[in-house]
């Protein structure tokens, strides 16, 4: 035990140097104005799901968190970072009590999805993707995870046309820096080489704002996004 | 004539040779492009049996009889598309209804082919058995040049069907307990009428509206999209209909089960002779339920840890 801490330690040191010395870029995202408030989903069609909902939930369109923070936005490096690799880590998409959890995932081309339906009933996951393939493939309860890749970068709105209230989001990005935000509204782009690099958030209502950033060491740039809620 | 009105007489006839020259070879040089902007100059094959399809050979029967609906540019934006419900494909997209192959792949040549003579009914899109099968593989191919995928991309395998069994009052009623497990209903409703619960909120990938396939409609097979035979139906649920609701079953169902589906959904065409509703007929009208064989739990809790686990 003693003797192979140091040893990982070295490995870790040689084989990734950008994750001990690189910069970093984080930030809040916040909105001004008033949001459209959200509507209440009722799933009394589908009781299985409902009843896992103590009190209703709502359409996930805009989620906001205190001190005006906005939710689900996909942060990431537009420019200067394309990795060619995908992690070879998948990313999981679920299903449980007839919404997506989460709501927005962000992965990278050609690395591997995972939909799970956690659920009780059958759902039909749908990514009416325009540059990708458009599939739809029905996931009784109890199947197998569906396995998939999405080979070039789109933002893709996702749906179960079994359940019309379900709607997701699959952000398929060219580098795998990015960060979503959470109830903190907060993002953070960790081991960034020094170079300069432009940084877009992404919002499935709001649209995207785009920063440039020069990163020249081992820092921390500050950068914040402020959206403007549509009153609609 | 004076030497100056000689000359310049000389210049004339030089210029206008010249211009005339030019002229002409400009009129050669130009393609006849008439009042609408062209379509792709790409040129893309068809192969269809010993048939191969060349796009420009299309050229003319596409902007005469398909442009009216599919657009110029194959957008599916042509001047009728306002009043058209369903909305005319767009080829742009290369996401097509029927398919021999896997959802989300592009359909064989053939898959396009047989769409054309076949036409799709409830929708505008007619029989198009007046051209010959050279203009339709011709056409196929000016399909293709649309959508950049059809360079990138090959065209998905076709499945496999395997025989089809005898229809017994067995394969009837374990169809019937797949069309409830695989929740079929929730859309096609429970007597395959297109009423289930989810259907009135059904929209394509184009979010216009949609309705389910109504199974208890009609006499004859007439209306199913994609071909009307057993394997017909087989094949839809399998490859789902891309750009629609409807999934695709080719991960969740194994092939006899498929094929017990088939049988099942045949005796929801109420008004139609077949063999299935002969079966019924004779069972004396009833759908027995279906007694799960002991190995059947087994596999489901399988599954149901194999989709636990990541």
């Amino acid at each position: 035990m003693h003797a192979s801490k140091p040893c990982i330690a070295m490995l870790i040191a040689t084989l990734c140097p950008a994750l001990m010395f690189g910069g970093t870029v984080s930030g809040k995202v916040t909105y001004t104005g008033t949001p459209v408030k959200q509507k209440a989903i009722d799933m009394s069609k589908e009781p299985s799901c409902a009843k896992q909902h103590a009190t209703p939930v709502t359409t996930e369109t805009i989620v906001t968190g205190a001190n005006n923070v906005l939710e689900n936005v996909v942060v990431y490096i537009s420019a200067g970072a394309d990795d060619a690799n995908a992690p070879s880590q998948a990313v999981t998409f679920t299903q449980k009590g007839c919404q997506y959890i989460p709501h927005v995932i962000a992965l990278h081309t050609g690395q591997e999805l995972q939909v799970v339906n956690a659920d009780q009933t059958s759902h039909n996951i749908h990514p009416l993707a325009k540059v990708n393939r458009e599939w739809n493939k029905s996931q009784p309860p109890g199947s197998p995870n569906i396995q998939e890749k999405f080979d070039q970068p789109e933002f893709i709105s996702v749906k179960c046309n079994i359940h019309p209230w379900m709607h997701g989001w699959f952000a398929v990005l060219k580098t795998s820096h990015y960060s979503i935000t959470g109830d903190n509204g907060g993002f953070s782009l960790p081991n960034l080489p020094p170079g300069k690099y432009t940084i877009t958030a992404w919002h499935e209502d709001y649209g995207t704002q785009t920063q440039d950033v020069t990163i020249t060491g081992n820092e921390t740039k500050s950068i914040d996004f402020s959206f403007k809620a549509k009153a609609y | 004539m004076s030497k100056l009105s000689q000359k310049h007489l000389f210049s004339a006839i030089l210029t206008f040779i010249l211009a005339a020259g030019l002229g002409a070879a400009k009129a050669q040089d130009a393609p006849d492009v008439g009042p609408h902007p062209s379509g792709p100059e790409k040129h893309m094959e068809s192969h269809i049996g010993n048939l191969t399809g060349h796009s420009e050979n299309a050229k003319m029967d596409y902007r005469r009889y398909c442009a009216g609906c599919h657009g110029d540019l194959g957008d599916g934006q042509g001047e009728n598309t306002p009043w058209l419900d369903p909305k005319p494909r767009n080829f742009t997209l290369a996401t097509f209804k029927c398919r021999s192959t896997l959802t989300g792949t592009l359909p064989t040549d053939d898959d396009l082919f047989n769409t054309i003579g076949r036409g799709l009914t409830n929708s505008n899109m007619p029989i198009w058995n007046t051209f010959t099968k050279q203009q339709r593989a011709d056409l196929v191919a000016y399909i293709k040049t649309f959508s950049p995928r059809w360079e990138k991309e090959k065209a998905g395998d076709p499945i496999k069907i395997p025989a089809e069994p005898p229809v017994t009052i067995e394969s009837i009623s374990h169809g019937k307990a797949l069309f409830t497990k695989l929740e079929c209903w929730k859309c096609h409703g429970p007597q395959g009428k297109g009423d289930g619960p989810s259907a009135a909120t059904l929209t394509d990938s184009q979010d216009n509206p949609i309705r389910p396939y109504n199974f208890a409609g009609g006499k004859d097979d007439s209306r199913f999209k994609c071909g009307s035979t057993n394997a017909d139906i087989y094949k839809i649920f399998i490859t789902g209909v891309d750009g629609t609701p409807m999934p695709s079953f080719a991960d969740v169902i194994q092939p006899n089960d498929a094929w017990d589906l088939v049988h099942f959904l045949r005796t929801l065409q109420v008004n139609r002779h077949s063999k299935e509703n002969d079966v019924l007929k004779a069972a004396g009208g009833k759908i027995p339920a279906y007694v799960e064989k002991s190995e059947v739990p087994a596999s489901q809790t399988e599954n149901r840890a194999a989709g636990g686990t990541n």
